[in-house]
């Protein structure tokens, strides 16, 4: 089988020692659940002296709601977000998107920080050496090139964290602890449009847990996937959104977030359709996202077929969204 | 104990449900696969692979390689140039490259090293330069093409690509197509599929000095003996090869590999163990999956609906070596001729080498995209008449105890009662028509072969042979050289001894697949298992019961018989039995090829529903009725139909073994790419049995494990259709396909 490269594995006990051993060590990663990094170390695409283990740190499993803010600890099992109470009660589209990552096994050894850091994905490169080797390396490892863009000269591996899009229409920030600080991000300005490295997350932070508004009443929200089998697979499409009916049953509110597609989950602007009809509300959500999103070959599945999946999936969100129980 | 049949079964274990004598040690996590094997001293190698399609390598440089520590040795291509091949006729491959390199994976060199992290590492530092070449990835090029050879070697009289072509006619064709009420005309493209074993290839070497031992993860271990014989020049008597419990093969350990003479040729070389195991990725390398094939099909019915004409023309996209060409190339024809009779019948097959991964025997070998094509031009051609799919498939059912156009002897044959098995479970009289757009039924069938009359190499030996010994303790000791790859040959050779002894199952020990050991078995395909093993083991059982009978009644305890016949025999008591090779097939060249003394018969109806919108479609249910001639251990049967059932709905939906035409490199090299069926992709399955008890096989018995797989992809196709009044032709059917089709069917 494919093998790991060497390096130091360290088991700190708390925030406080994995955040000294981060800024102790120069070259070292941080890994929870490991079921994203571990295939990438076996392909060559990092090869850490240091592995910063955060499962011991069990402080921050939970979630909890207080202040009006719902909190997530970032080694929250994604199992668990599909599982807990709190979560289907009040974020049913985190619950959603969480119950279709990966698979069983998977989904109880990933983490919500990790699925939040989740590196960006490419057919290109999430492959061997050898492979990468015989094809030629590309800009976002070892080469210069990009074989997605045959210009390109940034990289477009696709964002494909299933939990993102549904946070970003939530609202939600994540915070960033280092050794001398402590900052919070809103999700939306966490993701930067570079598929090398998609976030602002620095090298010694840790991303410790997620913050979202707690939802007022009457704010709808769903996850669609689009995915070629019914699990272990990462999403071709994903497709997010929030949104409230005012007293007429006209729209008022509505936040939609695409993922899958380039680097960065994406928001859909969509300023200008309050007031409008439900129906028209979603025809022109629908048609927004389709002119503002653009899959690419950077997945294995025909990009012309993703594109037009794209309305489809934005209408069946806001169909599922407004056809949940309201709270 | 019951009474004793009229075909010597007294039905105390055959016919009864009964676990897998190994199912508690996989369940465990107890079983010993080939890499769990380790022995003192034991080294790891690992291969240096082709990064080019086609090349000439100019020159192997090891020089940094050899400098990292813990590297040990390393391997040449030159140093094992003989060629191989498990047919005989085109033996084309060797361990490993010497001159050329046909595809990129294509093994070039290897390395031993003392873990095999370095070995990794110390491949990546072997630096091999190449001269380019340029390479072929569509089949008609390669046939186009004369100025590019991809084996050059062949001599003046192959100057092409082709590994094999075939031509064969039954009866006036063209002049029976003329006279069609209904004829289907239209081209059909079947994708390429891997097996996808769970247990990657894995191999161990031992060298004392005189004798080399290979455990390896194989389903024919009696041709690797042959192979390592060859190609090490080793005598065969100082070869062993053992196979331990293997974790599926699917037919693509049907071929000896690369590793196995690499790992043998370092411990030769080093004088230590050399264990190699592959990785994914280079399991979809070694490849020898079921072949792209584009195919022409015209079927003409008369108005009745008789089959008056069959006329196919297949262009067969081999890969890189010849593997099972040859027999592909036959069995792409001479498979089609049942469960139908075919008034006339002609094929021309071409099995064309380019520079991808070879392929070989699936699953259905060579006949399972012949049948799709085939079955769905018969749906088009019958819908023409305005025929019911089942009832055109009745009224040209073959018959039993009969000749097929081609010459093939059909015994038995239950294909009348699997369709009424399918069409009543699946309410297709009642439902089919009745559920709305974008749900529908279809339905198909088949017929597959149970072993071949055709041994792999010519010989006049048998082609199975078991031993069985009775121990006085009441134990008893079953030597099949059969490989049990999850079908579960080892628990049958268990029920045998119970069912003609009157022994328990459990008290029956099997060794099998050990060169050393075990008399040949041929090896796990052409689902030859059961029904040659079966018979060798039931000759060997009975010359043990008649001693026991002399001596002893069927009620005394066992152990106690086993007693007083041994006394009576004054030695131990020891029995063989064999499976001889009958003669069977047409005078014709290649009528022997797909001859088999006993044809299964399979019938699935597919219930499928799709998503107009988005072309997203989903299997919901197959009825697989399958004419196994007896169920022996109905749970294994069963097994099979359900295995069979998911593998061919699988390659209906998403698998695709594909390459960048630009530069050879795999598309999917992993099974997060190549998507397999989980669990919940998978359609509920009903696996029905039909017993045609065939008055040959043992028991009755024929094959169960690979003919239930052909009807599941055209019935699925035929659901599609029924659904959505969309015919697809290309394999596999992604959504974006249906899309298409849809969009054309509205212009």
């Amino acid at each position: 089988m494919l093998t790991l490269p060497p390096f130091t594995h360290h088991a700190p006990t708390s925030v406080d020692e994995a955040l000294a051993l981060l800024a102790q060590h120069k070259d070292a990663l941080l890994i929870a659940g490991g079921t994203d990094l571990v295939p990438n170390m076996k392909h060559g695409l990092r090869s850490p002296a240091h592995l910063v283990s955060l499962r011991g740190l069990s402080s921050l499993a939970y979630t909890r709601e207080e202040n009006g803010e719902i909190l997530l600890g970032a080694t929250t099992l994604i199992q668990t977000l599909a599982d807990d109470a709190l979560v289907k009660k009040r974020l049913p589209a985190l619950a959603e998107a969480a119950a279709q990552i990966a698979g069983p096994q998977l989904r109880r050894m990933g983490t919500l920080g990790g699925n939040l850091c989740l590196d960006t994905r490419c057919v290109y490169i999430n492959q061997t050496h050898f492979w990468r080797r015989a094809l030629g390396f590309c800009l976002k490892k070892d080469g210069t090139v990009c074989h997605v863009v045959k210009s390109g000269k940034r990289c477009v591996a696709a964002a494909s964290n299933d939990t993102a899009p549904v946070l970003m229409t939530l609202g939600a920030s994540v915070v960033l602890q280092s050794k001398h600080n402590v900052r919070r991000v809103p999700l939306t300005e966490f993701y930067v449009s570079d598929g090398i490295r998609n976030t602002v997350i620095g090298d010694d932070e840790i991303l410790v847990e997620a913050r979202i508004p707690a939802p007022r009443t009457g704010l709808c929200m769903a996850y669609e996937k689009l995915r070629q089998r019914e699990a272990i697979d990462f999403p071709a499409l994903g497709v997010a959104v929030t949104l409230s009916l005012d007293a007429q049953g006209l729209l008022e509110t509505i936040r939609l977030a695409v993922t899958g597609l380039a680097a960065r989950p994406q928001m859909v602007r969509c300023d200008d359709l309050a007031g409008r009809t439900v129906d028209e509300a979603t025809a022109e959500a629908a048609r927004h996202a389709f002119k503002q999103c653009h899959p690419l070959t950077n997945i294995n599945i025909d990009p012309e077929w993703r594109r037009e999946m794209i309305p489809i999936f934005v209408r069946r969100a806001i169909r599922r969204a407004l056809s949940s129980p309201r709270r | 104990m019951t009474e004793e049949g009229k075909d010597g079964r007294r039905g105390v274990s055959i016919g009864r449900r009964q676990r897998k004598n190994e199912g508690r040690l996989k369940a465990t996590g107890a079983a010993m696969y080939a890499d769990d094997l380790r022995l003192p001293r034991m080294l790891f190698a690992k291969t240096v692979r082709s990064t080019e399609p086609h090349a000439r390598i100019v020159r192997i440089d090891f020089s940094e390689a050899k400098k990292l520590p813990g590297v040990i040795e390393t391997l040449a291509g030159h140093e094992l140039p003989e060629r191989y091949g498990v047919i005989p006729w085109t033996q084309d491959e060797q361990a490993l490259c010497v001159d050329k390199v046909r595809f990129v994976g294509d093994p070039v060199a290897a390395v031993a090293a003392l873990d095999e992290r370095t070995a990794e590492e110390a491949c990546a530092l072997v630096r091999v330069e190449y001269e380019k070449l340029p390479a072929l990835m569509d089949p008609d090029e390669a046939l186009a093409r004369t100025d590019v050879l991809i084996h050059d070697e062949r001599g003046a009289n192959h100057q092409d690509n082709l590994t094999k072509r075939v031509q064969l006619a039954f009866g006036p064709v063209d002049e029976k197509l003329a006279q069609s009420a209904s004829i289907a005309e239209a081209d059909f493209f079947y994708e390429g599929s891997t097996h996808a074993p769970i247990e990657p290839h894995c191999a161990l070497a031992q060298w004392d000095g005189v004798t080399l031992t290979v455990w390896s993860s194989t389903q024919i271990p009696h041709y690797v003996h042959r192979a390592l014989s060859k190609v090490l020049g080793l005598s065969a008597a100082r070869v062993r090869v053992i196979q331990p419990v293997v974790g599926g093969a699917f037919g693509g350990k049907s071929d000896p590999f690369s590793l196995e003479f690499c790992v043998a040729k370092l411990a030769m070389k080093t004088g230590r163990p050399v264990k190699m195991l592959y990785t994914r990725e280079e399991v979809f390398y070694a490849h020898r999956g079921r072949h792209p094939m584009k195919m022409r099909y015209r079927v003409g019915l008369s108005k009745e609906g008789a089959i008056e004409a069959v006329d196919s023309k297949i262009v067969i996209d081999g890969g890189a070596y010849a593997s099972f060409g040859l027999v592909t190339a036959y069995y792409a024809g001479q498979l089609l001729t049942g469960p139908y009779r075919f008034g006339t019948y002609r094929f021309d097959a071409a099995r064309v080498y380019t520079n991808k991964p070879p392929c070989g025997p699936k699953r259905g070998h060579g006949s399972v995209q012949p049948r799709f094509a085939f079955e769905c031009a018969l749906d088009m051609a019958a819908e023409k008449l305005g025929i019911d799919p089942i009832e055109v498939r009745r009224r040209n059912f073959v018959g039993e105890n009969t000749e097929t156009v081609n010459g093939q002897w059909i015994t038995s044959n239950g294909f009348m009662q699997c369709l009424e098995s399918v069409e009543r479970a699946s309410g297709w009289r009642e439902r089919r028509g009745k559920l709305g757009f974008g749900r529908g039924l279809g339905v198909a069938g088949s017929m597959y072969i149970s072993g071949t009359a055709y041994p792999v190499y010519p010989n006049q030996m048998p082609q199975s042979g078991v031993v069985v010994k009775l121990d006085r303790s009441g134990r008893v000791t079953v030597y099949c050289g059969a490989s049990d790859i999850g079908q579960g040959i080892n628990t049958l050779l268990a029920q045998i001894p119970a069912e003609e002894l009157g022994c328990d199952p459990e008290d029956v020990s099997v060794v099998a697949a050990d060169t050393d050991l075990t008399p040949v078995d041929l090896g796990a395909y052409s689902s030859r298992v059961t029904y040659m093993c079966g018979l060798a083991a039931i000759e060997a059982c009975r010359k043990l019961r008649a001693q026991l009978d002399e001596v002893s009644e069927a009620t005394d305890p066992f152990a106690l018989r086993v007693e007083k016949a041994e006394a009576k025999a004054g030695t131990t008591l020891v029995s063989s039995g064999a499976y001889r090779t009958q003669k069977l097939g047409a005078d014709y060249r290649g009528g022997t090829i797909g001859a088999s003394p006993a044809y299964s018969f399979s019938a699935h109806v597919a219930q499928v529903s799709v998503d107009a919108e988005t072309g997203l479609w989903k299997v919901e249910r197959i009825w697989a009725a399958h004419d196994c001639g007896k169920a022996l251990n109905p749970t294994l049967v069963e097994g099979q139909i359900e295995g069979s059932v998911y593998m061919g709905a699988g390659e209906a939906q998403m698998e695709a073994h594909t390459v960048y035409p630009e530069n050879g490199l795999l598309r999917a090299p992993n099974l997060l790419d190549y998507r397999i069926p989980t669990s919940l992709d998978t359609p509920e399955i009903d696996s029905l049995i039909v017993e045609s008890n065939d008055p040959s096989g043992p028991y009755g018995a024929k094959e169960a494990g690979e003919g239930p797989l052909h009807p599941a992809i055209p019935a699925i196709a035929n659901a599609i259709h029924d659904a959505v009044g969309v015919r697809l032709t290309r394999l596999p059917f992604s959504p974006g396909d249906i899309l298409r089709a849809l969009r054309e069917r509205k212009c």
